[in-house]
């Protein structure tokens, strides 16, 4: 089947509307200005130190993600309707992490399986009883939506514990407003720079009560070994925040300080990019060294807030992934505005049975897993590949969902002869504040560089793209 | 602001600066074995340059001789010495890296660009090749030192980074004159001759002051002028006296900000007085080796007090 390709629609040789301009680019500059601004933009980002770690790779301890500089164009109709989407999809969310560290009314309606919900490692007993203040546990989504056709779009997944990716969002366009202006000249782009304002508003509108008029927000970071440091020392520097590592926070009588060179300073918001193990070794993991002793009791006595929530992870669980559509209508009685990918549940017998028949034509991926690991695609695996993960299915099936392998959309990108459709995916960000829903035009587009690969994710060779929501 | 940002700032401009010292001895160095055997003595050139650098121990661990290759593998190239010029732009670089808030981008890009460039750096280059490496070393000191004061907010976090290059530039000069004062004892005079020239001249060279001493004494190389320089002239920016100018008014304008001074406020300022009005005699007739040894010392106390009071 001939996936979609966003320039050219279903014919190799058509253009659709939106991508005029893009193919008239594409056709009329020289192959050597191309190379050129390309060396330029690689030399740019090796600069400034846009860079990710890659765990086990010790030669390549920090790489650069491949940035390709043909855009992803969005048009305008086709992101309203995203964005209504999204803000439903984001708010359901929310709701379900009230509910189920609440009242649990989704499980005793029967909505979704209590073991599901209960018995999932992601399940966080510590946070029953205690909301997350102002009721919101995903402050920051990035829910990943894929493509098949000219009005068919599909969330793949709920990225909702610690989302990455948004520094690309916003360095790609900086880099691409140097590299080819006058293509920006011909299109009414949609600014992607408020992201930093909106994030910095989103999480100061979400402090505790009592934390006054001007809270205190950090962000605490793994560190500087982390693959995602670049984004966070970026994040906490467009913020203008604190960049703080567990080391730096103490909790004296349940409240959360910093050690500054001036003594202890109150702090009142945590943007974290640590995950739930790791933030109290009282709590959780004892042998975290990243975290800070006393920061749960802190946060469940209400003195600090903590962004995401501690728990949402049950929320982007692949399994209850699979029940969205019915929580949708179960919180806002509404249908869902975005389509979920058909999902086989493998802990369900029969969802098992015709998965293990159809593991060829199949994706199947964990259902906690991220970033592109420990997933099977069917088609592009080997027999031997197959089999391996068929006994890996069999021994746990409740740990595996299965979905067919979309034919996802293409988008031109640069490849070692020229230019050719390449599959792609969007990130776009969705902030959560106590006073609104904030969504930045456009997002991180992901591109997979291997001819037919679906996988986009940078730890296993994808690349990323400047994304334009068309203002007009 | 953080005490780990203070703390980090601090050391990467440690790094930076001995880096650079490190470039600037080893040059001299070579500079000195380059002249005909009698006017030099090789083997102690590279083996005060060890010295001076203050990695005897770590460097005689590893090699039985100091000669121009094993000084270059140590001093320059060698990963586990915590002190080489590879190593100090490594760990500068990767102190600024968790710090990179607190820089602005062209000081981050300083050092990240430097750091890129050693990654490509071949340890067995010509001669030819190695000093013009040499020189880089001291131009990436430059870049740094020179997009900070260009571009950084005047506030704690430069405070901090001036701090640490004042007391990383205090404790290089005092090194020199540690391992060289035997060469500027009154003694030495009456020896005369081409070798104590070469070696006065040399330590000038360290510190980049064989114009600058031109300039200010308006005779020729004597060793009392040349510890005078090294020691009490304010004109002098690498001069013991002249750092702790800069280590005293930084420690103030950190007191002033946070509104409180202590142990280190007073510490530097005792150290700065003391030096205040003192004349290059007074300090050979209590003995030039006692001076410089108290100053270490009194170097490293301060650094212990700054770390107490601000960088934990």
């Amino acid at each position: 089947m001939t996936p979609f390709d966003e320039m050219t629609g279903l014919t190799p040789d058509g253009v659709r509307g939106l991508y005029t301009e893009v193919k008239r680019w594409l056709d009329t500059t020289p192959p050597e200005t191309m190379a050129a601004r390309r060396a330029q933009a690689e030399l740019f980002f090796r600069r400034i130190g846009i860079t990710f770690a890659v765990y086990g790779d010790a030669d390549a301890a920090e790489r650069l993600i491949p940035f390709d500089m043909i855009p992803r164009i969005i048009s305008k109709p086709e992101w309203s309707q995203l964005e209504k989407g999204l803000k439903q999809r984001v708010e359901t969310l929310n709701a379900f992490l009230s509910d189920i560290y609440g009242p649990q009314e989704c499980l005793k309606a029967g909505v979704i399986p209590s073991d599901l919900v209960l018995g999932n490692a992601q399940f966080r007993l510590e946070m029953m009883g205690h909301p997350a203040p102002h009721n919101i546990w995903v402050h920051i989504a990035g829910v990943d939506i894929v493509r098949t056709g000219e009005r068919d779009f599909y969330v793949l997944e709920d990225n909702a514990r610690t989302p990455s990716g948004v520094s690309y969002m916003l360095e790609n366009r900086e880099v691409m407003m140097r590299l080819a202006p006058d293509l920006f000249a011909r299109h009414h782009v949609a600014p992607v720079e408020t992201y930093t304002d909106s994030l910095l508003a989103t999480l100061q509108s979400c402090a505790p009560t009592g934390a006054g008029a001007d809270p205190t927000v950090v962000l605490l970071t793994p560190g500087r070994y982390n693959s995602a440091f670049y984004e966070h020392s970026f994040l906490a520097d467009k913020l203008g925040i604190e960049l703080v590592e567990g080391s730096d926070l103490l909790v004296r009588d349940n409240r959360v300080f910093m050690r500054t060179t001036d003594g202890p300073q109150r702090v009142d918001v945590i943007y974290r990019r640590l995950d739930d193990e790791f933030l109290d070794p009282l709590v959780f993991r004892p042998d975290s060294m990243l975290g800070v002793s006393g920061l749960m009791s802190a946060y469940q006595a209400g003195n600090v807030t903590i962004a995401n929530a501690v728990g949402t992870g049950i929320a982007d669980d692949k399994a209850v992934y699979s029940y969205m559509p019915d929580l949708v209508r179960f919180y806002s009685g509404e249908e869902p505005i975005l389509n979920n990918v058909p999902t086989w549940r493998c802990r369900e017998p029969e969802a098992l049975s015709y998965v293990l028949d159809h593991l060829p034509e199949l994706v199947v991926k964990e259902v906690g897993g991220s970033g592109g690991y420990g997933m099977l695609i069917g088609p592009t695996s080997s027999s031997a590949e197959i089999e391996t993960f068929r006994a890996k299915l069999k021994n746990a099936p409740a740990e595996f969902i299965a979905q067919p392998t979309l034919a996802l959309s293409t988008c031109p990108t640069f490849v070692d002869r020229g230019v050719a459709p390449r599959h792609v995916d969007l990130r776009p960000f969705v902030l959560t504040g106590a006073d609104e829903v904030r969504i930045t035009p456009g997002g991180l587009s992901r591109v997979a560089l291997k001819e037919g690969s679906l996988v986009v994710n940078s730890s296993q060779g994808g690349g990323t793209k400047d994304t334009w929501v068309l203002d007009d | 602001m953080l005490s780990r940002t203070a703390d980090s700032l601090f050391w990467t401009a440690r790094y930076v600066e001995r880096a650079d010292f490190l470039a600037r001895v080893i040059d001299a160095a070579q500079r000195l074995t380059t002249l005909p055997a009698s006017y030099s003595d090789a083997s102690s050139e590279w083996e005060s340059a060890v010295l001076s650098s203050g990695s005897g121990p770590g460097f005689y661990a590893l090699y039985g001789d100091a000669n121009e290759e094993t000084v270059r593998d140590y001093l320059v190239f060698n990963q586990d010495n915590p002190s080489s010029i590879r190593s100090c732009i490594n760990t500068a670089r990767s102190n600024a890296r968790a710090v990179r808030t607190a820089l602005t981008s062209e000081s981050w890009e300083a050092l990240n660009t430097a750091w890129n460039e050693l990654n490509t750096v071949n340890p067995s280059m010509g001669a030819e090749d190695f000093s013009r490496f040499l020189e880089w070393v001291k131009g990436v000191a430059l870049a740094f030192d020179g997009s900070a004061r260009r571009t950084m907010l005047r506030n704690d976090a430069y405070w901090f980074l001036r701090l640490g290059g004042g007391l990383e530039r205090a404790d290089n000069t005092a090194r020199i004159l540690d391992v060289k004062y035997h060469l500027l004892l009154p003694a030495s005079e009456a020896v005369g001759g081409g070798l104590d020239y070469f070696q006065w001249t040399t330590i000038l060279r360290e510190v980049s002051a064989l114009t600058a001493y031109r300039w200010v004494y308006r005779e020729s190389v004597k060793p009392w002028l040349v510890a005078d320089l090294l020691i009490l002239n304010r004109q002098m920016p690498r001069s013991m006296i002249s750092c702790y100018d800069v280590i005293s008014r930084h420690l103030d304008l950190l007191g002033d900000q946070y509104g409180r001074r202590g142990a280190s406020q007073k510490q530097a300022r005792a150290t700065l007085s003391r030096m205040t009005g003192m004349r290059i005699e007074d300090v050979f007739q209590n003995g030039l080796h006692e001076f410089i040894s108290k100053f270490l010392i009194d170097n490293e106390k301060l650094g212990a007090a700054i770390a107490e009071q601000y960088l934990t």
